[in-house]
C-alpha cells in the first residue's frame, strides 16, 4: 500500500511536470501549427542560466526569475528571428528549423558549460514529508513543484478565458485571417505565443533539474514525456496538457514501480498509441466536422 | 531536370570525395607509404581514438580521452618516445556504433593511424572489432569492461584494459556474502550488459535466496527522465538491509537522493563504474542545497582497481596530478575519470617503449602479449596480458568511503570471469624512467 | 512533374523512363566507386542507405502527407531481421536483405493502420511512441537480440580483386537505384497519383472512388520497406546490429535530411542524404581533428550541424532540390522565355503550405 501511495506521489511530481513541457508545446501548436522541438533545449539553456547565476552566489528567487524572464525573451526572439519568415512555406519547414535549433541551442550549452552531469539546488528540501512513522517520496520541493504548474495552469485559463491578450489569442490561433481584418496584430501576439510557451518550458526545466541532474541533454526524454502528454490529453486544449502530463506521470510511474523500469519507455509508448486508437486527437478534444 | 540535378549530386559527391592519386584499381595511399610503418615515422607516431564527447553519455567519459592525451602530451615535451612524438586524434562518436564506424574508417583509411588506443563503448567498439582486425590495426585498451575482447585466436588485434564486470561483481559479492550474510539485499543496475554482467558476478557469490528485489533502470537516454524514485520506494518495501548499485555515477545519484526522500539508509555496496566520490559530491548539491551532499556518501563500500584517488602519498596519483594540471587544458577535477584516462596513456606509453625503436603493428601486439604482464602502471595489479589472454587488469579491492576519503579494507583480490577469486600478493610498481619526465 | 516540351524526350512508358534514367547515373557511379579511396567508398554507401530511407520518407511524408518520427525504427526492424537471418542462415545475401525489406514492409502496414485515423503530431506522436519502443525491445528480448551489445554481421565477401569497400559500396548503389526506380514507378502508377489526390483532397478523392484508408497503409508499408532495406545495408555497413544506432534522434535527423533535401523528391532524397553524411564532415574538417582543448571543438561541430539546418531551411524553403529546381527554372526562363513559362513551378507543386 504505502508503495502505492509513494509511486503515485512520484508520479504526480513527475506528471505536472511533463503537463508544463506539454503546455508550452500546446500553446505553440494552437498559435502557430508547429511542433516545437526545440522547446526542450530551450528549457536546457534557461536552466544553465539559472546554474550560472547561483554559482555566482545570486539570490536563489531571484536567479530563479531571471531564468523565467530569460525563457520569455528566447521564446520571443525564436518566434521573430526563425520562425516568422517561415510562415506560408510549407508547413514542416518550422518544424525542421525547430530540430536545428534544439541541435544548436543544446551544442552551445554543451560548449558554455561542458558535457557533463550538474547538481541543481531545488528551491525546497528534498527529504519527503514525515507521516507518522513513515517518509512520503513527497518533499516540499514536489509540493513546490505541484503548486507552481496548478498555478501557471490556472493564470493560463485566467489570461485565455478573461483578458484582452487571451482573447486575441485564442482568436488568432483559430482565424488568424479574421482577427487581422477586425484589427488584432497577429504577428504580436503570436510572439506572445511563444513567448509564454517557452516560459512554461523553461519552468519545467528548472523544476526538473534538481530530480535528474542538469546536462546540455536533460530535457530530451522529458521533451518526449512532455509531447506523449501533450498528444495524449489533446494539441488543442490547455487543460487537456495537464490531463496528459498527469496521466504519463502516473502511468510511467506504477510501470517502472510494478513491471520494472525496463518497461518505462515501452509502457508511454503503449499509453500513447491507445489513447490515440480509442481518442484520435486526445482525450479532450472537441469532435469537429470534416470541412467538405 | 530530374536527370541533370541526378547527375549534379553525383558530381557533387565526386568533388567531395579526394579522388586517389594512383590508378583507379589501386588503394589510395601512396606507393612510398607502404614500405613503411602505417602511422609511424621518424619524429611521429599517430594514434586514434573514438569516444563520447558530446550527447547524453558523454558526462564523465569526456573527461577521459583529454587525460590521456595530457600523458601524450607531457612524453612529448620530454623528448618524445625513441624521438617520436605522439599524435593523438580522437573522434566524438555520441556512443553511436554507426559513428564509431564512420569515424574508425576514418581514422584508419585517411589519417592513417598506426593503432586505435583508448576508445570507449562496448556496443561502439564491438562495431569496429571485425574491421580493424581485418585491417590488422590494433584495438588496444578499449574502455569497457565487457568479458568480450579476450578473444585472440579470432580477434588478435584486441585487447581490453579494464577488469570486466563479471570480477568486479564476484569480488563485491564475496565481501557483501562475508560480512554481511543474512541481510536482505536490493539490486538495482542498469539494464544492459553492464549491470547483467555485474549482477553475474554478485550472483555467483550472493545466494539467491538473500536478494529480496532486483530493480533496473534503462541505460537509454530516457532511463533516468523519472529519477529512480519508483526503483527505491520498491527496494526499500522489500525489507533490504544491503542495496548494490551497478549504476553510472548520475544514476548512483539519483538513487541516493530517492533513498533520502523516503528516509531510507541501507548499507550501499556500489560498482567502481558508479562510486566515484568527486563526481557524486558535485552531483549531491541538489540534496540540501549541498551542505549534506558528501555525507550521504558516508559508509558507501565500493571496488577499486587504481589506487584510492585521496590517497595523495601515492606517488603514481602526484605524477597524475602534474601532468594533468600542465598538459590538459580541460582539466577541472582530479576524479575517477581522469585517473583512468591518465592510466590508460601510461599504459600506451609504456608499450611503444617496449616495442622498441623499430615500431610495427605486429610488432607492438607481440609485445603486449610478451611483456604486458611486466609493465609498470598505476593500477593495483598487473596486467595478465599474455598469447591466450586479451582481458588486461584482473582484480581490484573493496574500499569504503567515509567523508569523501576512500580507505581499503580487503586484500587485492584477483579473480577471472570463471575462475575462483584469490589475494594478489604482488607489491606495487614504481613508476618507469620514461615516465619520470 | 510533366517534363516541359524541347527538352530531352524520354519515352511515356514510366519503367522504361525511369530505366532509362537509372542508367547513366549507374555507370556513372560506378565510375566514382573505382575512382575514389576505400574511405570515399564506405561513404558511397552510407549516402546511398540514408538516401533509400529518406526516399520512404519522402514518399510517406511528401507524397502522403503523412509524418513520421518513427523511420529509424523501421530502419532497425530491418536490420534487426536481416542481421538474425545473417547470423543463423546462410544464404545468399539477397535473401536476408529481401526479408528484413519484407518484415519492415509489413510493421510499416500495421503501424499504418491506426495511421488512417491519426492526422499531423497525432500521427507523429504514435511513430514517435513507435521509435521509443524500437530502441527499447532489444534490450527486452536480449535472448534473441542479444540486448544491448547487437548482433554481429560480417561483413559481405567479395569476388576476389574487388576490395571489400567497394563492392558494399555497388551493393548500396544497386540497391539505391533500384529502390529509387521502383519509387519513382510506384509514385507516377495509379496507387501514386490517387496517394496524392487523397493527400490533398480526402473527400473529393473518396468521392471519386478512391479508398484513402487503405491507400494510406499502403503508403506506409512501401515507405517502411524502404527503411527496412536501409536498415539491412546499414547492417553490412556497420557490421553490428544494436539498439544505440536507432536512437530518436537517427528519425529525427531523417525528418531534417528529407526537408533538407526537398520534401517529396527522390533526387532530394541523395541531397539530404549527402547533407546527413557530409556535414559532419565538412565540419570536421574545419575545425581540424579535436584539439582535445575542451569538449567545445566537438561541441561546435554540432552547433555547425544545427545552424545549417536553420540556415538551409530559411533560405531553401522547398528544400535543396526546390531551390536548384527554381535555379533551373529561373535560367531557362532567363535563357528562353517562351517555353519555361509554361512549365508549373515544381517548388510550390510537390508540397502543401500553412493553412
Amino acid at each position: 500500500m504505502s508503495l502505492f501511495v509513494n509511486l503515485t506521489l512520484n508520479g504526480l511530481s513527475f506528471g505536472v511536470i511533463y503537463a508544463a513541457v506539454a503546455l508550452g508545446l500546446v500553446l505553440i501548436w494552437r498559435a502557430t501549427r508547429v511542433l516545437n522541438f526545440a522547446q526542450g533545449a530551450l528549457a536546457t539553456l534557461t536552466s544553465y542560466i539559472a546554474v550560472s547565476l547561483f554559482d555566482r552566489a545570486i539570490n536563489y528567487w531571484f536567479a530563479f526569475a531571471a531564468a523565467l524572464a530569460a525563457g520569455l525573451i528566447i521564446g520571443a526572439l525564436v518566434e521573430r528571428v526563425f520562425m516568422r519568415p517561415l510562415y506560408g512555406k510549407p508547413e514542416l519547414n518550422p518544424v525542421v528549423v525547430s530540430i536545428g535549433l534544439l541541435i544548436l541551442v543544446e551544442s552551445v550549452v554543451g560548449a558554455i558549460w561542458g558535457s557533463g552531469d550538474r547538481g541543481f539546488y531545488p528551491a525546497f528540501s528534498q527529504i519527503g514529508i514525515r507521516v507518522g512513522h513513515t517518509y512520503l517520496d513527497f518533499s516540499h520541493f514536489d509540493v513546490f513543484i505541484l503548486a507552481s504548474v496548478l498555478v501557471l495552469m490556472a493564470a493560463m485559463l485566467v489570461l485565455f478565458r478573461w483578458t484582452n491578450l487571451g482573447l486575441k489569442m485564442r482568436a488568432s490561433a483559430f482565424a488568424p485571417e479574421v482577427s487581422r481584418l477586425v484589427g488584432v496584430r497577429v504577428g504580436r501576439i503570436l510572439t506572445a505565443g511563444w513567448a509564454l510557451a517557452t516560459f512554461a518550458g523553461a519552468l519545467a526545466g528548472l523544476l526538473v533539474a534538481p530530480k535528474v541532474l542538469l546536462s546540455p541533454n536533460m530535457m530530451d526524454p522529458i521533451l518526449v514525456y512532455g509531447f506523449a502528454a501533450a498528444v495524449i490529453g489533446g494539441l488543442d486544449s490547455p487543460l487537456g496538457s495537464l490531463v496528459g502530463g498527469i496521466a504519463t506521470g502516473l502511468g510511467i510511474s506504477y510501470i517502472g514501480g510494478y513491471l520494472g523500469s525496463s518497461m518505462e519507455t515501452t509502457g508511454a509508448a503503449v499509453l500513447v498509441i491507445v489513447v490515440l486508437s480509442i481518442r484520435p486527437e486526445g482525450i479532450l478534444s472537441h469532435p469537429k466536422a470534416r470541412r467538405v | 531536370m530530374l536527370l541533370v540535378s541526378f547527375l549534379c549530386s553525383l558530381g557533387l559527391v565526386a568533388a567531395f570525395t579526394s579522388p586517389a592519386s594512383g590508378a583507379a584499381t589501386s588503394p589510395a595511399r601512396p606507393a612510398a607509404r607502404r614500405a613503411s610503418v602505417t602511422g609511424v615515422t621518424a619524429h611521429r607516431i599517430v594514434l586514434g581514438a573514438t569516444t563520447p564527447l558530446t550527447g547524453p553519455a558523454a558526462p564523465g567519459y569526456d573527461e577521459i580521452a583529454p587525460a590521456t592525451n595530457a600523458v601524450f602530451e607531457y612524453v612529448n615535451a620530454h623528448g618524445g618516445i625513441y624521438g617520436r612524438k605522439i599524435d593523438y586524434l580522437v573522434d566524438n562518436d555520441e556512443y553511436d556504433p554507426a559513428l564509431t564506424v564512420h569515424y574508425t574508417e576514418q581514422l584508419v583509411e585517411q589519417d592513417d593511424i598506426f593503432a586505435d588506443v583508448g576508445s570507449l563503448g562496448t556496443p561502439t567498439q564491438l562495431a569496429v572489432q571485425g574491421f580493424l582486425n581485418s585491417e590488422h590495426v590494433p584495438q588496444l585498451f578499449i574502455e569497457s569492461g565487457c568479458a568480450c575482447w579476450s578473444k585472440p585466436k579470432q580477434y588478435p588485434e584486441s585487447f581490453g584494459w579494464q577488469p570486466d564486470y563479471i570480477v568486479e561483481g564476484k569480488i563485491l559479492g564475496q565481501y557483501v556474502a562475508k560480512h554481511m550474510s543474512g541481510e536482505k539485499v536490493g539490486y538495482l543496475y542498469q539494464d544492459d550488459e553492464f549491470g547483467e554482467d555485474g549482477v553475474r558476478g554478485l550472483d555467483e557469490e550472493i545466494p539467491k535466496s538473500s536478494v529480496a528485489s532486483e530493480q533496473t533502470y534503462q541505460g537509454t537516454s530516457a532511463g533516468l527522465a523519472a529519477g529512480l524514485g519508483s526503483q527505491i520506494s520498491a527496494i526499500k518495501a522489500s525489507g533490504a538491509k544491503v542495496v548494490v548499485l551497478y549504476t553510472i555515477p548520475a544514476a548512483t545519484a539519483l538513487a541516493l537522493l530517492a533513498a533520502a526522500e523516503l528516509n531510507y539508509h541501507p548499507q550501499w555496496v556500489v560498482s567502481s563504474v558508479g562510486a566515484d566520490p568527486p563526481t557524486l559530491t558535485g552531483l549531491l548539491v541538489s540534496y540540501s542545497k549541498g551542505t549534506a551532499g558528501a555525507s550521504l556518501l558516508n559508509g558507501m563500500i565500493s571496488n577499486a582497481y587504481l589506487p584510492p584517488e585521496t590517497d595523495s602519498s601515492n606517488a603514481w596519483i602526484r605524477l597524475s596530478k602534474s601532468i594533468l594540471t600542465k598538459y590538459d587544458k580541460s582539466y577541472t577535477q582530479w576524479d575517477g575519470n581522469t585517473e583512468y584516462g591518465a592510466a590508460i596513456g601510461y599504459s600506451m606509453v609504456e608499450l611503444l617503449e617496449a616495442a622498441g625503436k623499430h615500431l610495427t603493428r605486429s610488432g607492438i601486439i607481440s609485445t603486449l602479449a610478451k611483456d604486458g604482464s611486466k609493465f609498470a602502471v598505476s593500477s593495483l595489479v598487473p596486467f595478465t596480458y599474455s598469447k591466450g589472454d586479451h582481458y588486461g587488469l584482473s582484480g581490484s579491492e573493496v574500499v569504503r568511503i567515509d567523508n569523501g576519503v576512500v580507505s581499503p579494507i580487503t586484500p587485492v583480490y584477483v579473480a577471472t570471469n570463471k575462475g575462483p577469486i584469490t589475494k594478489y600478493t604482488g607489491k606495487p610498481l614504481p613508476i618507469p624512467s620514461i615516465l619520470k619526465g | 512533374m510533366t517534363p516541359p516540351t524541347g527538352r530531352l524526350r524520354l519515352p511515356d512508358q514510366p519503367l522504361l523512363r525511369h530505366l532509362l534514367l537509372a542508367a547513366p547515373a549507374g555507370a556513372l557511379l560506378y565510375w566514382l566507386t573505382m575512382s575514389v579511396s576505400p574511405y570515399d567508398n564506405t561513404l558511397i554507401s552510407e549516402i546511398a542507405l540514408y538516401a533509400i530511407a529518406i526516399a520512404g520518407l519522402s514518399v510517406l511524408t511528401g507524397v502522403s502527407g503523412q509524418i513520421s518520427l518513427g523511420h529509424g525504427a523501421f530502419m532497425a526492424v530491418g536490420a534487426y531481421a536481416a542481421g538474425l537471418m545473417m547470423e543463423h542462415f546462410h544464404l545468399p545475401l539477397i535473401v536476408p536483405i529481401l526479408v528484413g525489406v519484407g518484415v519492415a514492409g509489413a510493421v510499416g502496414g500495421v503501424v499504418g493502420i491506426p495511421a488512417t485515423r491519426l492526422t499531423g503530431p497525432y500521427l507523429a506522436g504514435v511513430t514517435l511512441a513507435l521509435a521509443l519502443a524500437a530502441q527499447d525491445l532489444p534490450s527486452k528480448f536480449s535472448s534473441l537480440f542479444n540486448g544491448d551489445q547487437g548482433i554481429i554481421v560480417l561483413p559481405p565477401t567479395p569476388p576476389h580483386g574487388i576490395p571489400p569497400e567497394r563492392w558494399l559500396a555497388w551493393i548500396s548503389l544497386v540497391a539505391a537505384i533500384v529502390t529509387m526506380v521502383l519509387l519513382a514507378n510506384f509514385l507516377r502508377s495509379r496507387f501514386g497519383r490517387s496517394l496524392k489526390a487523397v493527400r490533398d483532397d480526402e473527400i473529393a478523392a473518396s468521392a471519386c472512388g478512391i479508398h484513402a484508408a487503405r491507400l494510406r497503409i499502403l503508403a506506409f508499408a512501401i515507405s517502411a520497406a524502404a527503411a527496412g532495406l536501409s536498415g539491412g545495408l546499414f547492417a553490412l555497413w556497420t557490421g553490428i546490429v544494436s539498439p544505440d544506432s536507432f536512437s530518436l534522434s537517427l528519425s529525427i535527423l531523417l525528418l531534417a535530411g528529407m526537408v533538407v533535401g526537398g520534401s517529396g523528391s527522390l533526387v532530394g532524397a541523395w541531397w539530404g542524404a549527402l547533407a546527413l553524411v557530409y556535414v559532419p564532415q565538412w565540419t570536421l574538417s574545419l575545425s581540424g581533428h579535436l584539439s582535445l582543448s575542451s569538449g567545445v571543438t566537438a561541441n561546435l561541430q554540432n552547433a555547425v550541424f544545427g545552424l545549417l539546418i536553420v540556415v538551409i531551411m530559411m533560405v531553401a524553403p522547398s528544400g535543396i532540390q526546390g531551390w536548384l529546381t527554381g535555379l533551373g527554372l529561373f535560367l531557362r526562363r532567363w535563357a528562353a522565355p517562351d517555353s519555361a513559362s509554361r512549365a508549373p513551378s515544381p517548388a510550390t507543386a510537390t508540397e502543401r503550405t500553412m493553412p
